[in-house]
């Protein structure tokens, strides 16, 4: 019995190191004995350290914002490409509906009908937007924008005020709505002769 | 005036070029006496002091163009194609390689760029380039295709080169140092299974990448065919993930955070992600798998007269090497072997022949690939069948098919 998982072990490294050496012959060298990186703390690191785990909100910062600060800030910051209530305009199209519509074949993406976690909305508005001036939003501005385009969408009511705690619970419609690369997910065979 | 004559030298030198040999009416045609070229005749430019060497003036229309498919209302979050049709060879040069940018182009003085690797890790670590530059480098040959190549070609016609159909697609030899030789420094810890890299351009864009093909085969990289990154390439550094979707090769890299879940940015969830059937969105879908394309003869071509044509195109597959592709000149009833061109590299293009009689009559050519993991290229009809092809879709590795007209125009066949 031993003996056979012992086998069976060797089999399946077997198979592990032939599959490896199929597909990744990009694989590098071995790594040289020196190291050329310098120490740094975290807490020096903070000033970059911008990411949200959106899945729960981890690194969201402390601030917050309502709905109608997120107006004021969408009306200065966003509305020359964004258009009125997030509709569309002169350079993007509408960032609000499109909730149930990925069962058609007429599918609208926004942040309300895509996003499976309310977090993205912060993590991107922040790191990327407005486009000409991206990281210049305070935290309190961030959130509040986002709370005004969480209600657009109807996913929080208009005296919603978003901070770390409440903008993670805010439940997104497609939450459930992603499944894992499971590719080739096409059977094709090589047909040489009279074909179709 | 300039673009007249550049056109029609340009459709001279295609038309000189599709009927040189096997028609035996160029060869009972005699040619005119030859006269002494004037540039034989004189001194041509002197040496400069210094300088960058840039392709002949004749050589003008061979740029990157934006898509012809539609016209974006900015120009920064935006997308410029390799013209593959003027391709000669595997490499892509350096000032051709496709663009996809989220916030322009930023210039980045390396003097002052640094890196930094922290999040689970025993000792976080910042790098400069000097720094970088000091490990033993690594150079490789890949392919890098963005997933939206051939997007705008599913179900309808919509583009007509090459260039606009499958030009989000550049070759090189990229430089640089192993990611996992960098994480191995800092120690990463046993419970980390995912990395993320973050730009430092306008849009700080972000991707989570799994941890196991960071420690397999990326590289950061700051050369492409022998110098350092052209700044739209992520100069003065950038992630190279041989195989994988181009937009995961983050360019201009500050940051690498390791973690033990993904962060699901917008960038994989409400873009790069692929529509599925039952409303669901695949995500995660990093593999840029099996595909190929004639380049020549493509869209927008003109074959001047019957007789020997030679087809050629590419093909590549992100799970591997090319091992076979399949050339139809019937519209994909009937296929024949074609001849790949050495050297054939683990996830790069690969070149493939096949010499053509062409009787005269319309034809559809297509060419289908095979990799060494015996995956075959499939049709967008295999497609569909597995996924949802409505919106705005990526990740089409569908065989393309041109048509051949009884005049010898070629166009778009995909519908």
């Amino acid at each position: 019995m031993r003996s056979r998982d012992a086998l069976l072990a060797t089999v399946l490294i077997l198979g592990a190191a032939a599959c490896v050496t199929q597909t990744s012959s990009s694989r590098p060298p071995e790594r040289p004995t020196v190291g050329f990186g310098h120490p740094i703390s975290e807490a020096d690191v903070a000033p970059w350290n911008i990411d949200i785990r959106t899945t729960d909100g981890r690194g969201l910062p402390s601030g917050r914002g309502s709905v109608a600060q997120g107006k004021v800030v969408y009306e200065a910051k966003c509305i020359a490409c964004h258009g009125p209530e997030a509709k569309g305009g002169a350079m993007y199209g509408t960032m609000v509906g499109g909730i149930g519509s990925f069962k058609t074949n007429s599918r609208v993406v926004t942040p309300g009908s895509m996003y499976p976690y309310a977090p993205i909305l912060f993590d991107y508005v922040r790191r990327s937007m407005p486009m000409d001036r991206p990281l210049s939003m305070t935290a309190d501005e961030v959130y509040a924008v986002s709370a005004y385009i969480l209600h657009l969408n109807g996913l929080v009511p208009a005296d919603a005020v978003l901070d770390q705690a409440t903008l993670p619970k805010v439940q997104m419609p497609n939450r459930d709505g992603f499944m894992l690369d499971d590719r080739p997910d096409t059977r094709a065979v090589r047909c040489m002769r009279g074909c179709k | 005036m300039p673009d007249t004559r550049r056109n029609f030298l340009r459709r001279s030198a295609l038309i000189a070029g599709t009927a040189l040999a096997g028609a035996g009416l160029a060869r009972s045609t005699s040619a005119a006496p030859l006269e002494v070229p004037p540039t034989a005749q004189q001194p041509g430019r002197p040496i400069p002091p210094a300088s960058y060497g840039m392709p002949s003036k004749f050589e003008s229309q061979v740029v990157r163009r934006r898509t012809d498919v539609f016209v974006n209302r900015q120009n920064w979050s935006d997308w410029s194609m390799t013209p593959l049709q003027h391709q000669h060879g595997i490499v892509t040069p350096n000032g051709l390689i496709f663009e996809r940018h989220h916030a322009g182009i930023p210039d980045i003085d390396p003097a002052t760029h640094r890196l930094v690797i922290h999040g689970m890790v025993k000792q976080p670590l910042v790098f400069s380039m000097d720094n970088l530059l000091r490990y033993p480098s690594v150079s490789k040959f890949h392919f890098m295709e963005c997933s939206g190549n051939t997007l705008t070609d599913w179900t309808k016609v919509a583009s007509t080169t090459v260039q606009q159909t499958h030009g989000l697609l550049s070759c090189a030899q990229w430089t640089g140092v192993p990611v996992s030789w960098l994480l191995d420094e800092a120690g990463v810890a046993p419970a980390a299974r995912w990395v993320l890299f973050e730009g430092a351009d306008g849009s700080n864009h972000t991707r989570s990448i799994p941890l196991d093909k960071v420690m397999d085969d990326v590289l950061l990289v700051y050369a492409q065919n022998g110098e350092m990154l052209r700044p739209e390439q992520g100069y003065p550094l950038r992630a190279f993930i041989p195989g994988w979707e181009g937009n995961v090769s983050v360019k201009w890299l500050r940051r690498i955070k390791v973690a033990d879940q993904p962060w699901h940015f917008r960038s994989e969830t409400a873009r790069y992600t692929d529509p599925m059937p039952d409303g669901k969105w695949r995500q995660f879908s990093f593999v840029m798998e099996c595909k190929s394309v004639i380049t020549r003869p493509s869209g927008g071509m003109k074959l001047d007269r019957p007789g020997f044509h030679e087809i050629q195109g590419f093909a590549w597959s992100g799970r591997g090497r090319v091992s076979a592709v399949d050339l139809s000149v019937d519209g994909g009833k009937n296929w024949q072997t074609s001849t790949l061109e050495e050297p054939v590299i683990d996830k790069c293009l690969t070149r493939f022949r096949y010499r053509w009689n062409w009787d005269g009559r319309p034809a559809v050519i297509a060419s289908r690939a095979v990799d060494s993991t015996g995956y075959v290229q499939p049709t967008v009809q295999d497609i569909m069948k597995a996924r949802a092809i409505a919106g705005f879709v990526q990740h089409h590795n569908g065989v393309f098919p041109w048509s051949v007209s009884a005049s010898g125009e070629v166009r778009n066949a995909i519908a």
